[in-house]
């Protein structure tokens, strides 16, 4: 295991687009974070189903979105690529069917740079299927196995990066968010998560190595997205979206901490702080990914990007074409603006006025801000266990936004006012050790997990 | 109302379960949801009256502030919470029938589709609301909402689906439902999803938001 015990990037000005410290080259030629901001382009099957009869049908759809988003991007000159195929659960259910997809895509894109030359990988992102079980059995069982199967199939395929949307811990975690139970949250994500983490990262990393594949990294999507999302529709407070965001940047590290190198997965909103702690690159996605979800960190998410993705869309057609080749124009032209102030020295002027025009409307953007960013990279680096890393990274997100209302750069409302106040009780309540929270987890939410699923 | 009533549906709107509840803060120490539904009983009022003038009352508050912005989905769980603590208290009364819940509901995420926490909270808010809910989990195939049925007729049926390749299977949930029980409603729920969706598979309505849903709900029995 490897541990991070300061962080890679420290100044606030070195955290920004298209830079990491450890670029990684993979795919067709294609080296990413080294000094440009690459299109990660991702897609999905319009509303059909997918049978053992329809998988003709699906092949044909991918064949299309390829034969469309290839085209548009030698239209465009694009200086390099990354594909994306983030599995649907049929797609992992019969691994096989995954494999054969994978192999479709990596021969389209193999032959896009014998012709083009225009460097470019393909990320595969399997479906954590191990929560089909209620608990969720996570290291055995047939949805494990198919899981595991899934990342071993992928990369005898062609798979250049893996990359997986885990979702150990999530069934305590959904509990404690739909409760506001912030002890739960950090105690979920801390200690559940954070094991899962490292047991499903160790499986990957050795997968990976014996195809040469790179390990890409793993997201907080269904945990701090769901938050994200909720908030979005009134449903939850945004400050604990915020501070949930912040909570989740632990678990994520443990990818890196079990052997991922990144670019880490497009929607970990959390990757900048990653980015600071590791130096590995990052993808994100903002504004270019409206299609798929409405988020309230258009900009601020491109500040340290070193891809730029549109999370999904659909494959039906618009006035232009299809939605994934319009989609594809769309990240082109954002990434050409980007390399553009990088290459005329314009980059730090550029972030700060992403950063800057999405804090001043979000709190949950504010945990986004380069300061803010490195203060939690900080405080998570500093401690030891999942758990504590985690209350840290709480408490940091907490003080950051606490400051931003004293200071009136930021403003919520009277409601999310009192559960600043209802937070700020919780943290002080939190469990002193990790036996201590386990020992709440079980309590409060007993029926949910098992323990031997994380090795408890 | 009743002084007693009165402390108890403020204990549901807040969602004060019991006198060692941490939250809410100014409420710390003093009894809960639970205590007060216990001495309410004590005291000879009846269960009926406990449930629709206290309650009811209570979960209809933190519904409405939720409407108007002013509170958050844990709100209304917590307040849910409560709500339950009381009702084991009420338990009794239901079983000899004198007081009736409203209604039978079964709710399940559809065939192929593992995503629950939109389904969960409609189950929570439903409970909350006095309903009898069946949840059959997630990856539910037409066939068991079909058997579940036989053993609620009388039941109202809720899907949901987050994916555009799942979001099929509640047509066929939905044909499969009415093939048996032409007058049985459904409902169906999920990011992807519509009112034209809905009317397109044949199901009753699509409902965004789990609040509005219950009282819909409430008034359509």
């Amino acid at each position: 295991m490897k541990k991070f015990t300061k962080i890679a990037i420290s100044n606030e000005e070195d955290l920004i687009m298209g830079k990491s410290l450890f670029p990684v080259t993979c795919g067709n030629n294609l080296t990413i974070g080294a000094g440009k901001v690459y299109p990660e382009i991702n897609f999905t099957l319009p509303t059909m189903m997918i049978t053992k009869e329809t998988i003709p049908e699906v092949k044909k759809h991918y064949s299309e979105i390829m034969d469309n988003i290839l085209n548009r991007s030698k239209i465009l000159n694009i200086p390099g690529l990354v594909v994306e195929f983030e599995q649907l659960p049929p797609m992992t259910d019969v691994p096989e069917w995954g494999a054969e997809i994978t192999e479709l895509i990596k021969k389209e894109l193999d032959k896009f740079y014998v012709e083009t030359g225009i460097p470019n990988a393909l990320r595969v992102t399997v479906l954590d299927l191990r929560d089909a079980d209620h608990p969720p059995l996570l290291r055995t069982g047939i949805a494990s196995e198919k899981t595991i199967s899934g990342f071993e199939l992928c990369a005898q395929a062609g798979a250049d990066i893996l990359s997986i949307e885990s979702v150990g811990g999530k069934e305590v975690h959904d509990q404690a968010l739909m409760y506001g139970d912030l002890h739960g949250i950090a105690a979920s994500l801390g200690i559940l998560s954070y094991r899962d983490m490292g047991w499903l990262w160790d499986n990957i990393t050795s997968i990976a190595k014996k195809y040469g594949c790179i390990t890409g990294g793993d997201t907080a999507c269904g945990f701090s997205n769901t938050a994200m999302q909720l908030a979005g529709q009134g449903m939850l407070p945004n400050i604990l979206a915020a501070i949930d965001r912040a909570a989740s940047a632990p678990r994520s590290l443990a990818a890196f901490e079990h052997g991922a190198i990144g670019p880490s997965k497009d929607c970990a909103y959390e990757g900048p702080i990653i980015k600071a702690i590791t130096g590995y690159p990052i993808s994100m996605e903002g504004k270019s990914s409206c299609c798929a979800h409405f988020s309230p960190l258009g900009n601020i998410a491109a500040a340290a990007a070193d891809l730029w993705s549109n999370e999904s869309v659909q494959n039906i057609r618009l006035l232009s074409g299809t939605a994934p080749e319009a989609f594809m124009e769309l990240l082109a032209y954002d990434c050409r603006l980007f390399n553009k102030a990088i290459e005329s020295n314009n980059a730090l002027e550029l972030r700060n006025l992403m950063v800057e025009s999405d804090v001043e409307h979000s709190v949950e953007a504010l945990i986004l801000e380069p300061n803010v960013v490195i203060e939690i990279a900080k405080a998570i680096v500093n401690k030891e266990s999942g758990y504590e890393k985690t209350k840290a990274a709480i408490e940091t997100a907490y003080n950051s936004i606490d400051v931003s209302l004293s200071n009136n750069k930021i403003s919520l409302s009277n409601t999310e006012i009192e559960w600043m106040k209802k937070i700020e009780e919780e943290i002080s309540a939190f469990s002193k050790t990790e036996e201590e929270a386990v020992e709440y987890l079980e309590m409060m939410y007993g029926t949910f997990f098992s323990s031997q699923a994380y090795g408890l | 109302m009743n002084e007693l009533l009165e402390q108890l549906a403020i204990c549901i709107e807040r969602g004060k379960v019991n006198l060692q509840s941490p939250f809410p803060v100014d409420l710390k120490g003093q009894e809960g949801a639970d205590e007060l539904t216990k001495r309410a009983i004590e005291n000879s009022i009846p269960a009926e009256v406990i449930l629709n003038e206290s309650l009811m009352v209570g979960m209809q508050k933190v519904g409405d502030k939720f409407e108007e912005g002013k509170a958050f989905i844990p709100d209304m769980l917590i307040a849910a919470k409560a709500m339950n603590a009381a009702m084991v208290h009420l338990k009794p009364f239901f079983e000899s029938g004198e007081v009736e819940l409203k209604g039978d509901f079964i709710i399940g995420t559809v065939a192929g589709d593992l995503h629950d926490i939109g389904k969960n909270i409609v189950r929570m808010v439903l409970t909350g609301g006095g309903w009898n809910v069946i949840d059959l989990g997630t990856d539910v195939k037409a066939e068991k909402f079909v058997a579940t049925l036989k053993e609620y007729p009388n039941a109202f049926i809720g899907m949901s689906a987050l994916l555009t390749t799942t979001m099929m299977q509640m047509e066929v949930t939905t044909k499969a439902i009415k093939e048996v029980s032409p007058a049985t409603k459904v409902f169906v729920g999920g990011a992807p999803l519509s009112q034209e969706f809905s009317d397109r598979i044949g199901a009753d309505g699509y409902f965004p938001d789990p609040n509005k849903f219950v009282k819909y709900l409430s008034q359509a029995i």
